[in-house]
């Protein structure tokens, strides 16, 4: 029993059939696993694009306010509307409670999106596609993308960032 | 020596007195943060149903961070401190090898989780139970969480001393039980995950304190869960163990094969504790090819193990019922189970609860392209509400049914109660679990006071549906507190008030 000692020289006594069977299957449904991620990982549409790079709180501001200078098109909520070209640099910066600019982006069209956070940790969370990236103060966390479908978006912060955190919502549309 | 110990009548054993109070002090403080972790349960749930809506944002936030640390923290550790020195002197006859350190252990843990209580309610530590730098804590907060972990390690190191106190005089023969090699797997993972997490909150303290400067934010979360993650697989060991000695004493179970257990032992005390990378699959500051790494290899060597325990566990409970005689068709045994042992039903839904809806949707969530759609949304509550409620925390309530008699020495009090405690919770929790997953995979964030952005400068529904879930989980949540206070409640009632068990 499994509360007492078990019987003398239990590590000889074989496995069962039942035992074995079950062991393999699960070794090959492990190693199927651990070889269909990386598979995906080269193969599949939404995958991150390793191209982060270490930036300092202050820089990361100047850059976002650079490049909303330049391709500022209008304001909503007191927050700055920004139309890039395609294929350029584009910025969006967390910070106690607010997501900013808000983008207009083309539908189509890729785009290398800069997140980054002045001050806590956020969560990068879009409706209603439902995605989320990790946005951590000091780092650059950079993605290729290509808005698939158009519309208006909502950006919710999904890591609690404090008392604030369930205002930080912002705007992203695409044509 | 001889009357520092107690010869059990039911089990034969020899119970080490000083081993006795150790236990009986470690299980009823556990089932104090139980209940405290359960009334803010309520709470928060109850916020979060929006019909509702119970509680402001800043009391929510508090409420949640002091949520985890009860729950998580104290309840489970409190209890799997108990089950070490239950399944080391009390199972191998042996006396505890220095009483005074278990002590020293409890003490350290109990001011270290009242400071850690304290600084949370004070209002200046609303930081969740991850506390992510550059939020900060009061510096108590971090202090707190050290001595808990030092007090916890302590209990740990006093765990391997007393097996070899008894090896070395000769109180059991040949090999240790199945549950206290399980046992010795969780105390294993604990040292090493607990004196991690006391080495990088002590930088993070002395930050708070205003002594030295933070450390890099990502570095912080990588660290963070290299502790946060395993401590999970010191629960999942020790549950394990108790699944083990659940089937012997429900329905008399002997494990089909011990090399087959203590094998899948040994791979979860090898592999189980790397893998915390999947937290940060979309994070910034590590290569894809690392996390890969770390999430897929490393951890599909300790999720074979899970899936050998998850054959081995059933297989043994089916062999003993079908020995007795309950062997018509293929399912016959499991219709005739005792279940109406509060212990056997708590073993079969934690078995399955862990499995089915833990496991499974942990594998899930732990790779990359699914990680996207699921990271910090409602689905990951889901999915650590079936691993560490349904599953460890059931089966340390389906233990403490036998701990009550054995230990405690007193009859269970109001036995239909008992009978009926586990479908309540059981129900209820996994109810809660299956709403909160299936809400998440909506997109509603997690740790969030108000998803219909009231306050927010721009407007978005979650739809209707999304309301439906969030009332489900909360019905569910309403059966879960019921089980859960009618369990607190037979366990203070039997402790102060049960009728002795003769000696």
């Amino acid at each position: 029993m499994s509360l007492g000692s078990p019987e003398k020289y239990w590590w000889d006594e074989p496995l069962d059939k039942d035992e074995k069977t079950w062991v393999t299957v699960a070794i090959v449904w492990a190693i199927f696993l651990t070889l269909y991620m990386p598979y995906k990982h080269f193969t599949g549409k939404q995958n991150p694009s390793q191209e982060y790079t270490k930036v300092s709180g202050d820089k990361f501001d100047a850059a976002v306010d650079k490049f909303i200078a330049q391709y500022k098109v209008g304001e909503e909520k007191g927050l700055a509307v920004v139309a890039p070209p395609p294929n350029s640099d584009i910025f969006i910066r967390g910070q106690q409670f607010k997501w900013d600019p808000i983008l207009k982006l083309k539908k189509g069209v890729q785009y290398k999106l800069h997140l980054s956070s002045i001050d806590m940790n956020h969560g990068f969370s879009v409706q209603p596609v439902n995605f989320t990236i990790q946005v951590v103060p000091g780092y650059d966390n950079v993605l290729n993308i290509t808005p698939t479908t158009s519309g208006v978006f909502t950006i919710i912060c999904n890591e609690y960032c404090g008392l604030g955190h369930h205002t930080m919502v912002g705007r992203m549309y695409v044509d | 020596m001889a009357a520092e110990f107690r010869k059990c009548p039911t089990t034969g054993l020899m119970v080490h007195l000083p081993a006795q109070a150790l236990i009986k002090i470690n299980a009823v403080t556990s089932i104090v943060f139980l209940l405290i972790g359960g009334i803010l349960a309520l709470t928060l749930i109850f916020t979060r149903w929006q019909a509702v809506h119970l509680l402001p944002p800043d009391l929510f936030y508090r409420f949640l961070t002091l949520h985890g640390i009860a729950m998580l923290f104290a309840w489970i550790v409190y209890f799997e401190v108990a089950v070490l020195y239950f399944t080391s002197a009390v199972l191998l006859n042996s006396r505890l090898a220095a009483p005074w350190a278990g002590w020293l252990g409890y003490v350290l843990m109990t001011v270290g989780a009242l400071m850690t209580t304290v600084a949370i309610l004070a209002g200046n530590s609303d930081v969740m139970f991850t506390s992510y730098v550059p939020l900060k804590a009061s510096p108590l907060y971090y202090l707190g969480i050290v001595l808990f972990a030092v007090g916890a390690i302590i209990a740990c190191v006093l765990f391997f001393a007393t097996l070899a106190v008894a090896k070395h005089e000769k109180t059991y023969e040949g090999s240790v039980p199945l549950v206290t090699y399980g046992a010795a797997a969780a105390a294993i993972i604990a040292i090493g995950t607990l004196a991690h997490g006391a080495i990088f909150y002590i930088p993070t303290g002395l930050w708070a304190a205003g002594v030295i400067p933070m450390m890099d934010p990502e570095a912080y979360r990588l660290l963070f869960w290299g502790f946060g993650h395993s401590t999970q697989q010191i629960n999942v060991a020790a549950m394990i163990a108790c699944w083990y000695a659940l089937a012997t004493l429900t329905v008399g179970a002997q494990p089909v094969s011990e090399k087959f257990s203590r094998t899948a032992f040994v791979l979860y005390a090898l592999f189980i504790n790397v893998a915390s990378e999947h937290h940060l699959l979309w994070d910034p500051g590590i290569s894809s090819a690392h996390k890969m790494w770390n999430t897929s290899y490393v951890l599909h060597l300790a999720v074979l193990a899970s899936m050998m325990h998850a054959f081995s566990v059933p297989a043994c409970v089916e062999v003993a019922l079908r020995k007795k005689g309950y062997t018509k068709g293929l399912f016959e045994w499991l219709k005739k189970a005792p279940w109406g042992n509060p212990s056997f039903s708590t073993l079969i839904f934690s078995v399955a609860g862990f499995g089915f809806l833990g496991g499974i949707t942990g594998i899930m969530y732990g790779t990359e392209q699914l990680n996207i759609l699921g990271h910090n949304s409602l689905r990951v509550p889901g999915h650590f509400h079936a691993t560490v409620v349904i599953g460890t925390s059931m089966a340390f309530m389906g233990l403490t049914y036998y701990v009550l008699p054995l230990i405690f020495q007193r009859e269970v009090m109001f036995p239909t109660a008992a009978k009926l405690q586990p479908y309540f919770y059981g129900v209820g929790m996994w109810t809660v679990s299956i709403a909160m997953m299936f809400v998440g995979s909506f997109g509603v964030p997690r740790r969030h006071w108000d998803i219909t952005l009231a306050d927010a400068p721009f407007q978005y529904s979650f739809g209707p549906t999304v309301d439906l879930g969030m009332a489900i989980t909360a019905l569910g949540a309403v059966l879960a507190l019921i089980g859960g206070a009618m369990f607190c409640i037979i366990a203070v009632a039997t402790v102060l008030a049960g009728k002795k068990v003769n000696q």
